[in-house]
């Protein structure tokens, strides 16, 4: 009797968890939720709050995706991952979307099975170390104690810069951003490496952040950028041009505030276009004409996202740098909607 | 001789001596810390480097205790208050994160205006093992317990209740069939009472539902898999574990005791497959690999898919300990049941498992001690256990950094307290079950 | 139904293979075994489909190439340059190494403790009381965590030790003659060094100083011509019923040949000295290494201590009696009736507990100690994208190394089994 009490509960369990369908968007529109996968806990980036709530940079893109294609920017449910876990939870389906600072990379791209759709940060590995230790630049860091995060591309980025500079160091090895600060606060290591971005991000958390310095030396091209499984090229394309609108609708002055304004129609066809009042573009990736409307109301464009999630006014304090339109001499660049 | 000696004796006592206290070296307070303190040189050495052991730790623990702060709105205001009270460079407990954090620590981000019904879970959860445990307690208890597993999905997870109700409409299905048709044959039974209810849920509890649902709306506000956290997560998975463990490890305990080889050599593989690797890889499994196994497509939560190789994992400790149980009893009970002509069914049903189980509970209890420690290994594949995922969560607020201390002696105490009681609960059977066998 | 004479006639009929006792646990075999074949087969094609979907294969070749990465500790020669499977080895090592040194402290603390803990002192006893039920009761993950943040936090870093030019003095000061220093990355030791050295070969797996070979060698003689000094000892007593004295005798057989090539190899002690950023010259032993190896003590001693004290309180006052009525001392009481008794029971579950404690230094993830999983389960898996492969190999080792413990505990089992009667 026993025994039927174990089969009942693992067929009430297959029942529960429901079988997936044919394409990720079909998918994502029966669950009616969309499973987005971020980082554990990088404030600015991805964080939850005192009651659990997700914010920041790449969780706006979450919000954003969510919106376009469910039509409500709170239906998304999110899924911390570690460097270890994040694109095994991608490929097996466990998420929808990866939204979780991570690197595009060659052999990620074609030998892990993952699409990237783009690149929603451009940065670079960089290191950190405290004021007091009189270092100025990376080359000076010979025989150093160096805090890394396993399971991510700045562990061979580091490997590969000391031996180019024939110089020697310790890795001592860290599993989530907030072992890494601990063991770096405590002194366990000489300095903290991780993308530019997670450093600032990090510094901004210390109680003392004005005791602490970036160096100059940036050591590799780090483009994060969202990423979706292999093989799906209607959902690639919808998180793809999800993203483009928001950097888009920054382009050409369309913000949270005008959107609806403008959705009533302008004399820019452009606006007009990514807005839905001319044409139908949002038919094209089975989504409906005021997709990117809402996508852009979930937070913003990308230029607001940037500013109240990361940008100078936050305690992060991130410039745009090459995160600026192509325009302004970044290296933001949205296909034309056409 | 005798002259001689009443010659010599120079004295004879011929009263009583009055009785005298004996010497305070031998009575009272003294005699105890001589006999327990400073028998000898060797004992006393001990005492004294055991008195030196509990200076240091008193010297250097008592003062951060004395000046915990319990109420503050972040560590850098628990720092100034501690300052102000205590001179500068005082050091203390910041207490005040774990009197704002701690329903985190209990339920994770469960929905707080639902915090009943874990509550109510967690009561319900004693009084369902409570017959087991107890055996003064009416029998009839056992129908709770039985139906409890359900419940608490459905009070946890919430949802309509129109799905738990029919999964166990299957099981009453199931019985009612073995019950009927076992009178005439146990094989047909047996059969009839297993594919019948894996019918009826494949088929027939969709179309039921779909119907009973419309018509009678009965339901609890849903809560995701991703608010559990804390304690509520490891009982879950701990408690969830071992309750479907207990099924599987019954068979493969009967399994590697059996004659048949075959039998013998899958249950043997299985369980020294599983005891021989780290609790770890396993959840690794879960969380990177079992996707893999299962058909494309199908798609569990994490939480569902830790309680799956975590059932796996405690049913391999489960039959090795119900493997000893069966081992205790004594021969003749096998023999007994031979002798009246019961076939193994029957003879393990009425005469064999009853017992075994019984003596097996002590170590049941341990193995859930174990499975309650190991649960928190889950955050190595990004839950939210009490030890480390809560933590670092409440620690990635500004408010709450630099807390450490606070959090290992909060979440450390009740880990203690609950094992503790349980170990002692386990030991107390133990020796009452040793009674009742001789 | 029939009669039970004419039966064997009736030939075999199917219902036979269910309802004859000869046939049936054949019957019930096969039906097993076709469920077993039938959900691995399952298993198997959904893998397959899986990984076909997927786009990926399943073969062991990322194994060979460069790996690319650094490790923090290694007891083998590695450099980034190195394959995936070297990558594999020292953490391999790394995990034999802690659990080797994890059982040894754990049995020495175990013991210790669970003999303390039946002493008639009140004090020890109740404080090893207290001891085995705090560490058995809280999670091993914690014991480790504490460890780590008590290194972290508690000890100063390698630049205390500094001499501040302001003040003339340090922040800091090593211990044990300038030779030992806690730091809050490691604790830095004396290394051994030769200097006249007499090479080394150099296997696949790692040179091997030849200065450590003649040691070891001189070390094994040592023993060997000791244990014939005791079993001579040992026929003169039997013989004359005279014990000649030989622990002086043992000592300098110990000691001295090996002392001996050690000077003449110019052996000597260097102190770990501050350069730079950290130390250098002597052996940096890292905190991760030190937490996990400490928190694997404290919490397995406490199951140590309990299996010894119910070891010893398992053999029956009476023996202890029969031995002082022999006319035994207590300690040779003890070492000859008490021990081997207890012995027997004791051994398989602590056998039972350094296999946990084995499988438990997967925990090395929390302290990020390069273990077999930090490498191969972690970041190798994490670079080449193999998980199946992986996790799968991972999982077989460890299966291996489990399996290997619990042989040696059958094999000492049944060499200390009760000879019955």
């Amino acid at each position: 009797m026993k025994k039927s009490v174990f089969f009942g509960t693992l067929a009430g369990a297959a029942l529960t968890a429901g079988i997936a369908g044919a394409t990720t968007l079909e998918d994502v529109k029966a669950r009616g939720e969309l499973n987005c996968g971020v980082n554990t806990g990088l404030v600015g980036f991805a964080a939850p709050d005192a009651n659990g709530n997700w914010s920041g940079f790449d969780v706006a893109l979450c919000k954003a995706v969510a919106a376009a294609v469910l039509g409500d920017a709170t239906k998304v449910k999110y899924v911390p991952t570690t460097g270890q876990t994040r694109f095994t939870a991608l490929a097996s389906g466990e998420i929808d979307m990866l939204a979780r600072n991570s690197t595009w990379t060659f052999s990620r791209d074609t030998d892990l099975k993952l699409d990237f759709v783009g690149v929603n940060y451009y940065d670079g590995q960089g290191f950190m170390v405290r004021k007091e230790s009189g270092v100025t630049s990376a080359k000076e860091l010979d025989g150093a104690s160096v805090c890394i995060q396993t399971g991510t591309t700045t562990e061979l980025n580091l490997a590969d810069y000391f031996k180019a500079n024939n110089m020697s160091y310790q890795p001592i090895t860290i599993d989530s951003n907030a072992e890494g600060e601990q063991q770096y606060l405590a002194g366990a290591c000489d300095a903290y490496t991780t993308d530019a971005s997670g450093l600032a991000a990090t510094r901004a958390a210390f109680a003392d952040p004005e005791n602490h310095i970036i160096l100059p030396e940036i050591i590799s091209k780090e483009p994060l950028g969202p990423a979706v499984r292999h093989g799906d090229s209607e959902w690639a394309d919808i998180v793809r041009w999800t993203l483009n609108a928001l950097i888009a609708a920054e382009e050409y002055g369309v913000t949270s505030a005008n959107i609806d304004e403008l959705a009533k129609g302008t004399e820019n066809p452009e606006i007009n276009r990514l807005l839905g009042v001319e044409g139908d573009l949002g038919a094209m990736t089975g989504l409906d004409k005021d997709w990117a409307v809402r996508a852009i109301k979930a937070g913003g464009n990308y230029g607001e996202i940037f500013a109240a999630t990361i940008g100078e006014s936050t305690p992060i304090a991130l410039a745009r740098g090459l995160n600026a339109q192509w325009t302004q001499g970044g290296l933001l660049y949205a296909p034309p909607f056409r | 001789m005798s002259e001689t000696h009443a010659q010599s004796t120079a004295f004879v006592r011929d009263t009583m001596l009055p009785q005298m206290e004996p010497p305070n070296q031998q009575s009272g307070a003294v005699k105890w810390l001589r006999e327990n303190l400073f028998a000898g040189w060797f004992n006393t050495v001990l005492t004294l480097l055991g008195l030196a052991v509990v200076y240091w730790l008193v010297t250097h623990f008592y003062p951060w205790f004395r000046h915990g702060v319990w109420s503050a709105n972040s560590m850098a205001e628990c720092r100034t208050i501690i300052a102000e009270r205590w001179g500068e460079g005082a050091s203390g407990a910041c207490w005040a994160v774990i009197n704002e954090r701690w329903h985190q620590f209990l339920f994770g981000f469960y929905p707080p205006e639902l915090y009943w019904r874990p509550i109510a879970v967690f009561l319900g959860l004693f009084l369902a093992v409570a017959p087991v445990l107890f055996t003064q307690l009416p029998r009839q208890m056992l129908i709770f317990s039985l139906a409890f597993p359900l419940l608490a999905i459905w009070l946890l997870w919430g949802g309509s209740v129109w799905p738990i109700a029919m999964i166990a409409v299957g099981f009453g299905l199931g019985f009612a069939l073995i019950k009927t048709l076992g009178g005439q044959s146990v094989l047909l039974g047996m059969a009839a009472g297993i594919v019948v209810p894996v019918l009826f849920w494949l088929y027939a509890v969709g179309p039921i539902d779909a119907v009973l649902t419309q018509a009678l709306p009965i339901g609890l506000e849903p809560v995701a898999s991703d608010r559990f956290g804390g304690f509520l997560l490891a009982i879950t998975i701990g408690a969830g574990g071992i309750a479907l463990s207990l099924p599987l490890g019954i068979i493969l305990a009967l399994g590697r005791q059996s004659d048949m080889f075959l039998i013998k050599s899958f249950s043997v593989m299985f369980i020294e497959f599983i005891r021989g690797v780290p609790l770890i890889t396993l959840l690794f499994v879960a969380s990177l690999l079992l996707n893999y196994f299962l058909p494309p497509g199908t798609n569990f939560d994490i939480i569902l898919r830790v309680m799956i190789l975590v059932t796996l994992f405690a049913a391999a400790y489960i039959a090795e300990v119900i493997r000893g149980g069966l081992a205790a009893l004594p021969r003749g009970q096998y023999e007994a049941a031979d002798a009246l002509g019961l076939d193994y069914w029957r003879a393990q049903r009425l005469i064999i498992l009853p017992q075994a189980l019984k003596i097996s509970i002590p170590g049941i209890v341990s193995t859930f001690i174990g499975m309650f420690k190991d649960t928190t290994l889950v955050t190595f594949v990004g839950l939210f256990d009490p030890l480390k995922g809560i933590p670092d969560f409440i620690r990635a607020d500004f408010a709450w950094k630099g807390t450490y201390w606070e959090h290992f002696i909060f979440v450390g105490a009740i880990f203690f307290i609950l094992n503790f009681s349980m170990s002692r609960y386990a030991m107390y059977l133990e020796r009452k079950l040793k009674r009742d066998h001789r | 139904m029939t009669s039970a004479t004419d039966a064997p006639d009736r030939g075999f009929r199917l219902s036979q293979l269910i309802y004859d006792t000869r046939y049936r646990s054949l019957t019930i075999q096969i039906f097993v075994f076709c469920i077993v074949m039938a959900g691995a087969a399952w298993l198997v094609d959904n893998t397959i489909q899986n990984l076909n979907q997927l786009g990926k294969d399943f073969n062991f070749s990322f194994l060979s190439n460069r790996a690319g990465y650094d490790i923090g500790q290694q007891l083998i020669p590695y450099t980034n340059d190195n394959t995936h499977a070297r990558a594999m080895l020292v953490g391999l090592i790394n995990t034999l190494w802690v659990s080797i040194l994890g059982c040894a402290a754990a049995t020495v603390l175990g013991v210790i403790i669970g003999v303390l803990r039946l002493s008639k002192n009140w004090l020890v006893g109740r404080l090893m009381t207290a001891y085995v039920e705090m560490f058995r009761n809280i999670p091993v993950l914690l014991w480790i965590l504490v460890c780590i943040a008590l290194l972290t936090e508690a000890t100063p870093g390698p630049n205390a030790y500094k001499i501040n030019p302001a003040t003339g003095e340090a922040g800091a000061s090593m211990i044990l003659f300038d030779s030992v220093a806690f730091t809050n990355r490691y604790t830095a030791i004396p290394a051994v060094q030769f200097e006249r050295s007499l090479g080394a070969i150099d296997t696949a797996l790692m040179p091997i100083s030849l200065n450590f070979l003649a040691l070891a060698l001189a070390l094994i003689g040592s023993i060997w011509v000791n244990r014939r000094l005791v079993a001579g000892a040992n026929r003169v007593q039997e013989a004359t019923g005279v014990r000649p004295v030989t622990w002086w005798k043992s000592l300098l057989i110990l000691f001295v040949p090996v002392l001996a090539v050690f000077v003449a190899l110019g052996g000597h002690l260097v102190a770990p000295t501050l350069k730079g950023f950290n130390f250098t010259g002597g052996t940096n032993v890292s905190n991760a290494f030190v937490a996990l190896w400490a928190g694997l003590t404290l919490y397995t001693a406490a199951f140590i201590a309990e299996i010894v004290r119910a070891g010893i309180l398992a053999i029956s006052k009476g023996q202890t009696e029969a031995a002082f009525a022999l006319g035994l001392r207590p300690n040779r009481t003890m070492r000859l009736v008490i021990l081997p008794q207890a012995l027997r029971v004791i051994v398989p579950p602590l056998i039972s507990q350094y296999l946990n404690l084995t499988k438990n230094s997967s925990l090395a993830i929390a302290v990020g100690y390069m273990d077999l999983r930090g490498t191969l389960g972690g970041i190798t898996l994490n670079q080449t994208g193999r998980e199946l492969e992986a996790i799968l190999l991972m999982m077989l080792i460890y299966l291996a190394i489990s399996l290997t413990i619990s042989g040696l505990m059958n094999v000492f089992n049944s060499r200390v089994k009760l000879k019955e009667r």
